[in-house]
């Protein structure tokens, strides 16, 4: 059965600060209360793909989870748009062009969407996630259960 | 001797035109082409520009973690390494063959794999080339006819993606990160009430698998000239073959055959690879030129991937697939087909014969039940052969007494496909870029004939997350002309001061 509530968050978890939104998955799910997680379903991947629009369908708001170089630290909180932009046919969609993808499927509006973006510094392979992003992680997920309240 | 285009003879006179990144592929790729004083194109060249080692990421980790570990190298085709790297221990551990349920459950999921790569690329990475990126007239009522009689084109590409990514998850356990396939077989089966939902859906899943073949043999033949001729030349080909000729993309011995479709390597043992491929690395980028030691390294390149494999086969051993790579066949009238944008009417007839496949094996009581785990005596080292979708994947280790890989090679498919992917670009410079100035479609060309090989430069040379479009205009003293920097969104910015980015 689809939960009302979808965390979804993406990177790779042994690109060094691309690991926080697969982090963050696994951090929530661990402070939150069996009742809690019973609202919600998750979701990690690599990166954004058009299959991801039919996660979408049937919930009643969407978090979208992603390491960021550019947003402020300790993170930033945006809500997304449905949106036909240049990653549209690329291997790593933006959340606003997965939104349109759904659209398109549906041909309905999608679910309100919520970006969380995590201040990141560095993303080489082989590298874990540094002290500094690993705090940003924290100050999000502090927000993040306020969010799903 | 150089590669005609490769490299200019006196390239410090000449004009200097780049092409930053490549969109639509995964990675960073760059085009630099060098113009003379009369507009003529001298030098052509696709560059990597950066790299970071693969191998060292895996080298000194236990081997029982490497085909969870290579995953992480390539969102893109996580599944290909999972199980080039499961096939490679396997002869590590002297467990090979494994058992007849983990074979099959393996096969399942690289299916799977084939069928949903194909299927992204077809229906959204590319279509946007096939059916809105020519700028002729006649092309483009070709298109909007095919668009009226396919409008939900879109829909089905994600409804076979997402098929194909549930066969994934059942095999490897998750959708993304899979466990399932480990040294020396399989740790767990297929559920009975997971192959009943696949069953299910799998009827529907071969017919639209069936219609993407009909709207890339469509595109074709509605404008042969065009698809026939953009971006061709002549290379020799490389793929795995079942022993018999069959089609086989998961396991098999490597076959090669030469420009007039002739074979000049059969029956190779995918463990002696490195006695019949070569890596030249050439100093202007990262990512390795392979070839065929026996032919040499300007007569011995070779493609790789969907357009290889076809033609490769001697029959694809599923009949609706089947039929159509007769089509395919015969197009070529007795020659073999060298269109770059062929590649994409084979990559369908593969994605029909992978959804063939599943049917197949969703129909085997293997997968549901019998032994997982092969055991053997340990030799130390082995090799993992596997046609991924882009094309054949070679993983390669040596593991120490203590568990530990101490050497690790790996080429991945688009490293395969190097030379061919600079001679399409060349192809394409040659017919639409020679004397004229540049233009936003002449430029869109040259991403459409590399886009056709589905290319991986992430993969192929670990490179990491997204730049903006740079291209710069250089005169014959090397001053700066014009540079334009694309953003994400979309928007141009000029800025004559920035810098131009890698050498030529």
């Amino acid at each position: 059965m689809t939960a009302p509530l979808l965390v979804f968050g993406w990177g790779n978890a042994s690109r060094g600060d691309d690991a926080l939104g697969p982090l963050f998955i696994e951090r929530l799910r661990a402070r939150l209360a069996p009742g809690e997680l019973a609202r919600i379903d998750f979701l990690d991947d690599y990166q954004l793909q058009v299959e991801h629009a039919l996660d979408l369908v049937g919930r009643e708001r969407v978090l979208f989870v992603d390491a960021s170089l550019n947003c402020a630290a300790p993170f930033e909180t945006t809500p997304v748009q449905a949106q036909r932009d240049r990653t549209f046919t690329t291997h790593a969609m933006s959340p606003a062009a997965l939104l349109q993808v759904y659209v398109e499927l549906q041909a309905s509006a999608p679910p309100p969407c919520t970006l969380l973006a995590i201040r990141g510094e560095r993303f080489e392979l082989g590298e874990p996630p540094g002290a500094a992003a690993l705090r940003n992680l924290d100050a999000a997920l502090d927000w993040a259960q306020r969010w799903l309240r | 001797m150089a590669f005609d285009l490769e490299t200019a003879a006196t390239p410090e006179g000449l004009r200097r035109v780049a092409i930053d990144p490549v969109s639509r592929v995964e990675g960073h790729g760059k085009v630099t082409i060098l113009l003379d004083e009369a507009n003529r194109v001298q030098q052509v060249r696709l560059h990597i520009v950066e790299f970071r080692g693969f191998e060292k990421f895996i080298e000194g980790r236990p081997y029982w973690e490497v085909p969870v570990m290579v995953q992480r190298l390539c969102g893109i085709c996580p599944v290909s390494h999972h199980l080039a790297a499961s096939k490679a221990m396997d002869r590590v551990l002297g467990a090979h063959p494994v058992t007849p349920s983990a074979e099959k459950i393996r096969r399942l999921m690289h299916y799977g794999q084939i069928l949903q790569s194909h299927a992204l690329h077809f229906f959204h990475l590319s279509s946007p080339d096939l059916l809105f990126g020519f700028d002729s007239e006649v092309q483009q009522r070709n298109i909007v006819g095919v668009i009226e009689k396919h409008p939900d084109i879109a829909k089905k590409g994600v409804m076979l993606r997402k098929f194909g990514q549930e066969v994934i998850r059942v095999t490897a356990g998750k959708r993304v990160h899979g466990t399932g396939s480990v040294p020396g077989g399989m740790n767990k089966h297929v559920s009975r009430e997971d192959r009943d939902v696949l069953q299910r859906d799998i009827g529907q899943t071969i017919a639209w698998a069936q219609d993407a073949v009909a709207i890339a043999r469509q595109l074709h033949e509605s404008n042969a000239g065009l698809y026939d001729g953009f971006g061709s030349f002549r290379s020799n080909m490389l793929s795995l073959v079942r022993a018999d000729g069959a089609m086989d993309l998961y396991d098999g011995v490597l076959r090669a055959r030469d420009t007039a479709g002739q074979i000049v390597l059969d029956g190779a043992s995918d463990q002696r690879y490195f006695e019949l491929i070569e890596e030249e690395v050439r100093p202007w980028t990262y990512m390795k030129f392979p070839h065929l030691k026996s032919l040499g390294r300007e007569l011995g390149w070779y493609r790789v991937g969907p357009l290889a494999r076809v033609q490769n086969c001697d029959f694809i051993p599923t009949p609706r697939a089947e039929a159509q790579r007769q089509v395919f066949v015969a197009h070529g009238q007795g020659a073999p087909v060298h269109a770059t944008l062929a590649y994409h009417w084979a990559r369908m007839i593969e994605a029909l014969h992978a959804a063939e496949v599943i049917e197949q094996l969703l129909a085997d009581p293997d997968i549901l039940s019998g032994d997982l785990m092969s055991t053997g005596q340990r030799v130390g080292e082995g090799v993992g052969i596997i046609e991924a979708p882009r094309g054949t994947l070679i993983h390669h280790y040596r593991v120490g007494d203590d568990d530990l890989v101490t050497m690790c090679n790996l080429i991945v498919s688009t490293t395969h496909n190097n030379q061919a992917m600079n001679e399409a670009v060349r192809s394409v410079a040659r017919e639409y870029l020679d004397g004229q100035e540049l233009t936003e479609g002449l430029l869109n060309r040259i991403e459409v004939a590399i886009r056709a090989y589905d290319p991986c430069l992430s993969c192929a040379t670990h490179a990491l997350g997204q730049m903006p479009l740079d291209v710069s205009l250089l005169d014959a003293d090397g001053s700066v002309l014009d540079h334009v920097l694309k953003s994400h969104d979309g928007s141009l910015r000029r800025d004559l001061a920035a810098p131009v980015g890698l050498p030529a």
